[in-house]
């Protein structure tokens, strides 16, 4: 009797590339949810055109590289990259700024670079700072958190005519609907000569930070050490990087309590916990060896800080892991593991 | 027992109670025997034997004529029908020289096998050595290198450790485990004669925490005043535990360096199997000519263990394990992260054949589509030579043989374990396997070039040689011309030059067509 032969292993798969990336999309739950609920409709608003727009770009992209276009979507990385774009976008967003976003992101980021495992850089965070750069004014507009249930809080249907038209419902002022983010406000205060102390006594601060920042990163922190339990992602980048971005805060915030924000503040606010937990873990762009991981999160924690403390934007997470993505192959060649029956570990 | 941890490795569902339930058999003799003589590491062995012999069961019937290289014996008494290329137990599917035997059904011993030693304590390594290269005995945990040249280890080299590998670390296979359940006495008294030999003064016994049954019989074959220098160790079941350097490792902390071997450490490690089967050279005399075998799977009805002549063809198992299941469709030779599959079943079981796993398209779906590498590192986390697997990959794809070599991929044991958690399905270790051809194939090349290069320079010598040398001889002539000559020897030299030419001429003219000078010129 003759048989085909096949390649070992000789065992059911394991794993996928599409299921890596879908649970990954499940852990992304329970913290859209809470964005949704304090900051409103815009936010799934957002999530779904993002991911609408991804994967049209992807297949259009797919379709013009002449490669399989349901086997490529079905990998879901489009979807992933779309979905973290929006999320750092304001609820209130017009669409065009979620266009141009994910076009740079799918299109030049992801697909000029080969497509999935070969780009250098992660996609959602260069679509993210092409659209922070270019369109700075809808970018700074983040709604004032309140929760679904306010009387005042917009509707759908508002939030869809307003993503749609860019115009506001009648009677509603953009000032009346937007505020300022903690990152900006302490930033601004601490420009204006104001000390952290005074700036926290605003009432929207709550123990850390902002009550509806905190219970949005709870809940992505949440998701985030589901996919560590699940070995989605390793300990080594997240860890690093909060650890990191805490430390060098403390530093800081021991020095002079006035003048720099304490380390819960910062690893509380903006995108440091989703940034630690789901974009820094992007694998194609971040290092890849265990010590690598390391360092790459731990230079996206210092980077963060730097940016925030002294640079121009209030957040730098963007920022940080894009420049880390610079150094991801140097780090790789230079953190390389030492190999069994080896006494060092620079030659194979 | 302090026990320690190796890098990676996983944690596999061991499917070991499919095979272990039923009864060792042995199986009867076949209907033809097809003796490969090439089962071994090293150099094929040479026939002893022509068409048409009647051979005797335990008769040597091919020759190693290398060190690294073991004999064969016949499995059975019977006919040698011809010695002819057929299908092997081999990766590449290719054809090999094999001794087909007709069995007579006499299964009659020879006379002139080798004598039993019962006072083997009274020998010196060197005879059981030579005996159990007579036994024509190679590692039979898979890798079937001989084991003569494994206990013999180089000069200076002391040996204080016999590490015992009955891990069995792969699923499905169960050989091992049958082994030391039915057998452990004779198991044990193997571990004393190899000790003996090794002049080792300890024993380190390991086997799998998952056959605890085996672990059991051992411990009630074992006197207790041997305990202290025979030490039985359970040790956690994690694959690749059963890889020499990982069993070393997890026994005693310490790493084989990359380029040596255990004897570097004072260790030799041997298999159970291979321990059995030099007892039975020594103290019964026989040579290896049959095996435990598992045939496992949910692609065979009954999966058990078998004793097949040497020789015996796969399908032979098949048919004991209650012949194959509806939809088998995959055949492999060894277990499912390492074993290969095979494409027919006529191939016979040879002295490495640990177990025959056949599975159905369900149990072994295919894996979908290949999809580019997004660089997760799973297969770094897993890899027990704490390699960086997917970088090889990109070295192997891009023919970077050098960096790929610097990346250790001659570290890389072909576990499988990077390939087996590849979320991207890429058969990584078919990378590997590639560069390691290629850069063989390479070094054949080169050294075939430094051949041809010093034999170039050779022959440029040579000819220089010559140019000095007739050079030298017309200096002479000239020398010996400008004296003057008596005219009578004169006359005579032309005379004889005269004769030279024209014997010359006849002989050019009757060898016809004059050949052209070999433009090598060797």
């Amino acid at each position: 009797m003759r048989f085909p032969t096949r390649t070992s292993p000789h065992v059911v798969p394991g794993h996928s590339v599409g299921g890596v990336m879908r649970q990954v999309l499940y852990a992304l739950v329970p913290g859209t949810l809470a964005m949704t609920w304090f900051f409103g409709w815009g936010v799934l608003v957002n999530v779904t055109l993002a991911i609408l727009f991804a994967a049209g770009f992807e297949a259009l992209m797919v379709a013009l590289r002449r490669r399989p276009v349901l086997d490529t979507l079905s990998d879901s990385s489009a979807i992933l990259a779309g979905w973290l774009f929006a999320l750092a976008i304001p609820p209130l967003a017009p669409f065009w700024v979620l266009l141009v976003g994910v076009m740079f992101a799918i299109v030049v980021a992801k697909h000029l670079y080969g497509g999935l495992g070969y780009n250098p850089f992660n996609p959602a965070m260069v679509g993210y700072v092409v659209v922070l750069v270019s369109f700075p004014r809808e970018i700074s507009l983040w709604p004032a958190p309140q929760s679904l249930l306010d009387s005042n809080s917009l509707g759908l249907l508002q939030t869809l005519q307003i993503s749609l038209t860019g115009r506001l419902p009648d009677g509603v002022e953009w000032d009346a609907i937007t505020r300022a983010s903690p990152l900006d406000l302490m930033r601004d205060g601490l420009v204006a000569g104001q000390t952290v102390d005074e700036i926290t006594r605003n009432p929207i601060f709550g123990s850390f930070s902002e009550t509806g920042w905190e219970w949005t990163g709870n809940l992505f922190l949440l998701g985030g050490l589901w996919l560590l339990y699940r070995r989605v992602i390793s300990w080594h980048i997240p860890v690093s990087m909060l650890l990191t971005l805490a430390t060098v805060a403390g530093l800081f915030w021991v020095i002079d309590p006035g003048q720099f924000a304490s380390p819960a503040f910062h690893v509380f606010s903006g995108a440091a916990i989703i940034g630690a937990f789901f974009i820094a873990t992007d694998p194609v762009s971040a290092a890849t060896t265990p010590l690598g991981r390391v360092l790459f999160g731990a230079g996206i924690g210092l980077l963060t800080y730097v940016i925030r403390t002294w640079g121009g934007y209030p957040d730098g997470v963007a920022f940080a892991v894009l420049l880390m993505n610079m150094v991801a192959p140097t780090l790789d060649h230079y953190t390389r593991p030492r190999i069994f029956g080896h006494s060092d570990n620079r030659h194979g | 027992m302090h026990l320690h941890r190796f890098h990676g490795g996983l944690e596999l569902p061991g499917h070991k109670a499919e095979s272990t339930g039923q009864p060792l058999l042995p199986l009867g003799i076949p209907h033809r025997l097809h003796v490969p003589l090439a089962q071994h590491i090293g150099a094929p062995a040479v026939p002893l034997c022509a068409p048409g012999d009647s051979v005797l069961k335990g008769q040597r019937i091919a020759q190693a004529e290398d060190y690294i290289g073991a004999h064969v014996h016949a499995p059975t008494s019977g006919r040698v029908v011809e010695i002819a290329e057929h299908p092997v137990p081999h990766p590449s599917g290719l054809n090999a020289l094999c001794i087909v035997l007709e069995p007579d059904g006499h299964d009659q011993w020879t006379d002139q096998g080798l004598e039993p030693w019962t006072d083997w304590r009274q020998r010196d390594p060197r005879e059981l050595r030579e005996r159990v290269r007579d036994a024509g005995i190679v590692g039979m945990g898979g890798a079937a290198f001989p084991t003569s040249v494994k206990l013999n280890p180089r000069p200076g080299k002391r040996i204080h450790t016999l590490v015992v590998n009955g891990a069995e670390c792969e699923p499905y296979i169960s050989c091992d485990d049958t082994l030391m359940r039915h057998y452990p006495e004779a198991v044990l008294e193997g571990v004393r004669i190899v000790a003996h030999l090794l002049d080792a003064e300890r024993v380190l016994f390991a086997v799998e925490d998952n056959k605890p049954a085996a672990f059991q019989a051992l411990t009630q074959a074992l006197p207790e005043d041997e305990r202290d220098r025979i030490r039985l160790i359970s040790i956690p079941s994690v694959y690749p535990t059963g890889g020499e350097r990982q069993l070393i490792r997890v026994l005693t902390g310490l790493e084989v360096p990359s380029s040596g071997l255990p004897a570097d450490l004072g260790i030799v490690c041997q298999n159970p199997g291979t321990l059995k089967a030099v007892r039975d050279a020594v103290v019964r005399g026989r040579p290896l000519i049959s095996r435990i075998v598992t045939v496992t799977g949910p692609g065979v009805r009954e999966p058990r263990n078998v004793e097949a002549l040497i020789g015996t063809p796969f399908a032979d198992l098949a048919t004991a394990a209650g012949g194959y299941a509806p939809g088998v469709d995959r055949l492999v030779m060894g277990g499912p992260m390492m074993g290969f599959a095979i494409a027919d079943d006529a191939v016979p079981v040879i002295k490495g054949t640990n177990c025959l796993l056949a599975t159905r398209p369900q149990d072994t779906p295919s894996p979908g589509p290949l999809m580019p590498c997004i660089r997760c590192g799973e297969c770094t986390r897993v890899c027990p030579a704490n390699l960086l697997p997917q970088q090889m990959y990109w070295f192997a794809k891009a023919r970077n043989f050098d960096s790929i070599q610097d990346y250790g991929l001659f570290d890389c044991i072909e576990c499988g374990c990077c390939a087996l958690v590849c979320p991207s399905n890429i058969p990584l270790v078919q990378y590997y396997r590639f560069a390691k051809n290629e850069i063989w194939a390479r070094e054949k090349d080169r050294q075939k070039a430094d051949l041809a290069r010093e034999r170039f320079e050779y022959r440029k010598l040579r000819q220089e040689q010559e140019e000095a040398e007739k050079a030298a001889r017309l200096a002479r002539k000239k020398a010996a011309l400008e004296k003057p000559a008596p005219a009578g020897e004169k006359k005579a030299a032309i005379e004889a030059a005269l004769d030279r030419a024209r014997a010359k001429k006849a002989a050019q003219a009757s060898e016809t067509p004059i050949e052209s000078p070999d433009p090598s010129d060797r």
